[in-house]
């Protein structure tokens, strides 16, 4: 892993932190599920344990629900060691994959299931109120005689949210909560949950595969590969100082190009290409003169001219998406690569067609020289 | 062929079954139980509630079936719901196979051998005579009531174990950790999630057992000697030794109604507790 793999920016850093993996690791038999896991949740903060299936999200929000016990490692909550102890002595709520709602109840007896759990009982009317308000906070009022099975796939995760928030958890965990949801739900339910979670002040840990959903949601993102954590950030800090390629190409689209450090100066790190060309790129932390890095240049920040400094490039596509507009460009030794262009400044330039020969160029600050990894 | 044709065709076979094989023997049984028995035995037609005046006299019967086939059911979920559990929520993939195969093994051999097992078993050089090792004197199982319940069990059980383990191993386990994640600690969450969801597989169990019960006259033959007999054996012995088919024909309509009037009961029970639920409808 990249020395600089776990970037917690200042900003960041809440003052409290509610949960706490402290050097956590899971096996399952011969197979590392995750490995030394080390991440602080702050209270009231969105979060997100983003990456493919099999990096060990799962894995870790489980251990954080109590269905797994951490092979090796400190599960903290709220300072005291939780590692032991069951899911129902947890003050932690999952909304699950697929809702995993009670088929036999209602919705209102659905909700008002683990409110019935606590002892001291809770007086009825207090249950009843309690689950009254938090139908209405999902917005399902007069729907708490219903039957689960007679409702929308919308509906059923909007009953599992309020399973889980009507108990005040200190963590609510939800677990690809979308992912049986078509597109259009989805972004409404982002658009909801995010608001949701502001208001109520509950600390939320998402685990998702999609970096749209992650990067519109989040505080914080927490990126994984293999089992372990990459690297740990605002969705802008992944964004503009990635540690690596696989965080670079995870959040957001960009075009890489394969290279070898041949000088550092100052901010700026000279990279010698695989075609021999040499480009300026921004130096990040841990790369040294002489190793082999990959060269990150996002879409956005190229530009596109008809003459003028820059590498020259051929237009092998033009896809036009409203307010601003994608290319595919050619270069002869470096390759397709892509470009994304503001509506303006093709307002500007008169529009480029397939078979313009263009010049691309970029700011030297706009280039990243990552780890390859 | 239209789409009728085909369907009356698609019922033939098993209507033609079920008329010649159900209605016509029934109401064969029905006729003869208002007849009277001829002079050396059979039936001689006639219109008589006479067989049914003399029914008190097989009381015994239908009081040892009305008791040991509710007993015998209940006592086979006691027994068949824990090995279920076992079966579907804690066994290991390997296990499961190996345990059911167990379960279904004993159905290789017919009962018939099997109750002989039982005789040797509870007979007085089996189980009584370790007993009497082990000091208590003159326990008689064979030929109790006792014997023929666990004869029952004993025979009934994958009956009831299968339909159980089915509702238990379809049970979605992500439910249970939704409930012990909402803070239900394990009795709760078997009480109030997994044995709700499970009513129809203890129904289908039920059900099935409790109806075959109904009608067995091997387990007691073999087991109850003579001494425990249930309505079943009283009719082997009105039409095969006695030859008075008339009142064996009016002891077998009885039957028949009281299994159809309990296992209504029954039903409307079992439809009142899984009225929340869409697929205990089935039953």
């Amino acid at each position: 892993m990249n020395s600089a793999g776990y970037i917690q920016p200042e900003a960041n850093v809440r003052q409290t932190a509610i949960a706490e993996l402290k050097g956590v690791s899971k096996h399952f038999g011969d197979v590392i599920a995750a490995q030394d896991l080390n991440l602080a949740i702050g209270e009231g903060e969105f979060l997100s344990l983003l990456g493919p299936s099999g990096c060990g999200k799962t894995t870790a929000l489980r251990m954080l629900a109590g269905f797994e016990a951490p092979t090796s490692g400190e599960v903290l909550l709220d300072g005291e060691d939780v590692s032991a102890l069951e899911p129902y002595h947890r003050p932690v709520n999952m909304v699950f994959q697929h809702y995993a709602l009670f088929p036999h109840m209602t919705v209102a007896q659905n909700i008002a299931y683990g409110l019935k759990q606590r002892r001291p009982r809770l007086p009825k009317a207090v249950i009843a109120e309690k689950v009254s308000h938090a139908l209405e906070v999902v917005r399902l009022d007069g729907y708490d005689r219903r039957r689960v099975w007679e409702l929308s796939g919308g509906q059923q995760q909007r009953v599992a949210l309020a399973r889980a928030i009507v108990n005040e958890p200190k963590l609510l965990l939800l677990d690809e909560p979308m992912a049986a949801l078509d597109r259009k739900l989805r972004k409404e339910m982002q658009l909801e949950l995010k608001t949701l979670q502001r208001k109520l002040g509950i600390t939320f840990v998402l685990v998702t595969h999609d970096q749209e959903e992650a990067l519109s949601m989040s505080d914080r993102i927490c990126i994984m590969r293999d089992g372990r954590i990459v690297q740990v950030g605002s969705p802008q800090d992944l964004y503009d100082h990635p540690s690596s390629r696989y965080v670079a190409g995870f959040v957001g689209t960009s075009n890489f190009f394969d290279g070898t450090v041949t000088a550092r100066s100052g901010n700026l790190v000279s990279v010698r290409l695989e075609n021999g060309m040499s480009v300026e790129t921004s130096r990040a932390d841990g790369i040294d003169q002489g190793q082999e890095v990959c060269i990150s240049l996002r879409p956005e920040q190229i530009r596109l001219k008809r003459s003028g400094e820059g590498v020259p490039v051929s237009v092998t596509n033009r896809i036009f998406l409203g307010e601003h507009t994608e290319y595919i460009v050619n270069h002869q030794t470096l390759g397709e690569f892509l470009v994304l262009s503001p509506r303006q400044s093709e307002l500007n330039e008169g529009q480029f067609d397939t078979g313009d020969l263009l010049v691309a160029s970029w700011e030297a600050t706009a280039a990243l020289a990552l780890d390859r990894t | 062929m239209k789409q009728r044709t085909r369907n009356w065709l698609l019922l033939a076979p098993a209507g033609t079954w079920f008329l010649v094989m159900l209605i016509v023997p029934l109401t064969v049984v029905l006729i003869f139980s208002f007849g009277e028995r001829g002079a050396s035995g059979g039936y001689v037609p006639a219109l008589t509630l006479e067989q049914y005046a003399n029914l008190p006299a097989r009381w015994t019967a239908f009081k040892n079936t009305m008791v040991l086939a509710p007993a015998g059911t209940m006592a086979a979920l006691l027994i068949a719901y824990p090995l279920a559990y076992f079966l579907a929520v804690r066994a290991s993939p390997r296990w499961k196979t190996i345990l059911l195969v167990l379960v279904i093994v004993p159905f290789w051999t017919s009962i018939l051998i099997r109750s002989y097992a039982w005789i040797f078993l509870l007979g007085g050089r089996g189980i009584p005579a370790l007993l009497g090792w082990a000091g208590l004197e003159d326990i008689r199982l064979i030929n109790t009531p006792f014997a023929v319940l666990i004869g029952i069990i004993y025979g009934y059980l994958p009956l009831m174990v299968f339909p159980i383990f089915v509702s238990l191993d379809r049970l979605d386990k992500r439910l249970l950790e939704a409930s012990s994640d909402l803070g239900a600690r394990p009795w709760h969450t078997f009480v109030h999630v997994t044995l709700p969801l499970s009513i129809p597989g203890i129904a289908t169990g039920c059900m099935l057992v409790f109806i075959l019960l109904m009608g067995e006259f091997l387990i007691p033959a073999m087991l109850g000697g003579g001494k425990v007999f249930f309505v079943g054996n009283a009719l082997v012995d009105l039409f095969l030794q006695s030859r008075n088919w008339a009142y064996g024909s009016a002891v077998a309509v009885t039957l028949v109604v009281v299994m159809l009037v309990t296992v209504t009961a029954y039903m409307r029970l079992i439809k009142r507790l899984g009225a929340q639920r869409e697929d205990v409808a089935i039953m």
